[in-house]
């Protein structure tokens, strides 16, 4: 089992300045990697013998707003040998951080590595407004393709109304908060 | 032996399903209100007669902004919010959001409240393995054995609500522990269930695992292969059914499951054992088998809780006094568990005040579903319904 110092030692060799950060205080490690080297680094990270992170278990995206940016976090894990007699286990486990602007995100799709990326690459589009360079069919996913805004942007406004439904009681209106 | 099968000619090698009844394509709309959608799932099917060349799942219909409320509430008021995400296995949704929470604040959960943790966490495994197994029967044409199934789930939730006073979302387990103790006869109570429950696990697989319509509907249909699983990031049964021996209970044990002994099942190929001619690894009956088994596994899990259950330690009781004044550092947390239906994942983010800065569901119906796309092509429009149930997903946590 390699530690994530360990992990991060052959990216920084590999990569060099592409890897910009590795925050390792606080209950779960990860690695900054640079939005323009992204691709390469996520295909390294997928195919190296000495990486085979086959597992895309998660992509979070996150909203910087105190830094004017947006980020996607992606959790990667490498399963043992597959096996349907012994137990497997997470052999490497991975936290990556890639940060891009607030007001033109982009960050290259991996949805043709893990093809578990396909949805989570969307909904991070469709709530955060993430557009992920080169994904097969960018379309919202949970909210109607009509949808203006990206929902969970700290910045967000809450729309009054939807085609003629309101969104807010007259009374709520009317009447201040207390 | 591909040289002892003698040659075909061209107009053969069209498949007999296709070739006889070849029309003109049609897109047929599956859902969102249709009975074995499981709910409000809208499938875009492009057909051709009875084949389908391309199915193509739209979500979102139950979308309610959960991740969004997470940002506008402190974690124990958020807790009642993730038993309406997976609303079958409510129990395991309330535990891995507690988990998570604890490990990003370093809350320690007493001793008493881990096993009543796991123990509830199983009871809910078995509760919401019979509405899956059940409910697969009914979308398969069969009606009694999801009769029997909720017959025992009703057990079950009785069990629920005398310890917490619900039979859906029960938000008992919360932050740092349990909500309360329980009550006076459960050990006994729960034990009885047990007896009771083990051998009917045998009544359903005579009636409906090993039927021979269920298994010429299940078996062979919508294969999976363990490589195939992997690279679209399934997990739970749907995983372990395509032969993947994966379980995070046992690759990495959260609360306190390295004491307990127990097996994890996945699918195997037919005609070894008890499973019948005409399955293969990763189809829907395999799916579907694995979770008959993990029932059987569950019990034995909670036989060991309730014969190990420590008395509660007065100075901590049941549940942290921290629970509802926590505060989330500046800092992060991604935490997985094993759900009924896969690895339910928490990503969560604070910025040092008691309201999370970003709470991040990873839904395994969500991350299962994505598969529908590449199974459910080039099969019979009836082994639509038969691919879907064997995923067994509930759209609320899918739309979140």
């Amino acid at each position: 089992m390699q530690s994530f110092e360990e992990i991060c030692q052959v990216l920084k060799t590999e990569f060099g300045e592409a890897i910009e950060d590795t925050v390792t205080e606080g209950c779960r490690p990860y690695a900054v990697v640079s939005v323009g080297r992204w691709g390469d680094v996520a295909k390294f990270l997928r195919n190296d013998p000495r990486m085979r992170f086959d597992l895309l278990r998660c992509i979070s995206a996150i909203d910087l707003l105190e830094d004017d940016k947006l980020a996607c976090v992606y959790e990667l894990g490498a399963l043992s040998a597959i096996s349907a007699t012994a137990d497997m286990s997470l052999e490497r486990e991975l936290a990556v951080r890639v940060i891009t602007d607030r007001t033109d995100p982009h960050i290259a799709s991996v949805a043709h590595l893990w093809a578990a990326a396909d949805w989570h690459e969307r909904e991070a589009f469709d709530m955060m407004g993430i557009v992920f360079d080169g994904h097969p069919n960018l379309e919202r996913i949970l909210c109607p393709e009509d949808w203006v805004g990206y929902p969970l942007r700290k910045d967000y406004k809450f729309p009054l109304e939807y085609h003629g439904i309101p969104a807010t009681t007259e009374h709520e209106l009317t009447s201040p908060k207390h | 032996m591909a040289d002892t099968i003698a040659p075909t000619t061209p107009s053969q090698v069209v498949a007999p399903t296709q070739g006889d009844v070849h029309t003109e394509e049609m897109l047929v709309n599956m859902g969102p209100q249709h009975p074995s959608t499981h709910g409000v799932l809208r499938v875009v099917l492009r057909t051709d007669g009875e084949m389908v060349l391309e199915s193509v799942p739209h979500i979102g219909y139950l979308h309610r902004s959960a991740e969004k409320i997470g940002e506008h509430v402190a974690p124990y008021q958020y807790v009642p919010y993730t038993d309406r995400m997976d609303y079958l296995a409510g129990m395991n949704n309330n535990q891995a959001f507690a988990l998570a929470v604890e490990k990003l604040t370093g809350l320690e959960v007493p001793e008493r409240a881990k096993y009543i943790r796991v123990m509830f966490a199983e009871l809910n495994r078995i509760a919401s393995h019979l509405v899956a197994v059940g409910t697969y029967g009914l979308d398969m044409g069969a009606f009694t054995p999801f009769l029997y199934c909720f017959r025992e789930r009703e057990m079950l939730l009785d069990l629920f609500e005398s310890a917490c006073g619900a039979r859906l979302t029960y938000s008992y387990i919360t932050i740092g522990g349990v909500t309360d103790d329980l009550p006076d006869s459960f050990v006994d109570v729960c034990n009885e269930f047990l007896d009771y429950f083990e051998p009917k696990i045998d009544d359903y697989n005579n009636l409906l695992s090993y039927n021979h319509i269920f298994v010429r509907r299940t078996g062979n249909v919508g294969v999976i292969s363990a490589e195939d699983a992997i690279r679209f990031g399934l997990t739970g049964p749907v995983l372990r059914g395509s032969g993947v021996k994966f379980d995070l209970r046992k690759a990495k044990p959260y609360e306190n499951y390295d004491r307990f002994e127990f097996d994890v099942p996945v699918g195997e190929p037919g005609g070894q054992g008890d499973i019948p001619r005409g399955v293969v690894v990763g189809d829907c009956w395999s799916r579907y088998y694995v979770r008959v088994k993990e029932m059987e596994e569950s019990v034995k899990i909670i036989r060991q809780c309730l014969r190990d259950l420590p008395e509660a330690d007065p100075k901590e009781g049941i549940c942290h006094k921290k629970s509802k004044t926590v505060k989330l550092p500046d800092d992060e947390v991604y935490l997985e568990i094993e759900n009924p239906r896969g690895q339910l994942g928490f990503y969560i983010k604070g910025d040092g005040s008691a309201i999370p800065a970003r709470v991040k569901a990873r839904g395994p119906s969500f991350c299962n579903l994505c598969v529908l796309e590449f199974a459910g092509r080039n099969c019979l429009l009836a082994d639509i319904p038969a691919i879907i149930g064997s995923m067994d997903v509930v759209m609320g946590e899918v739309d979140r």
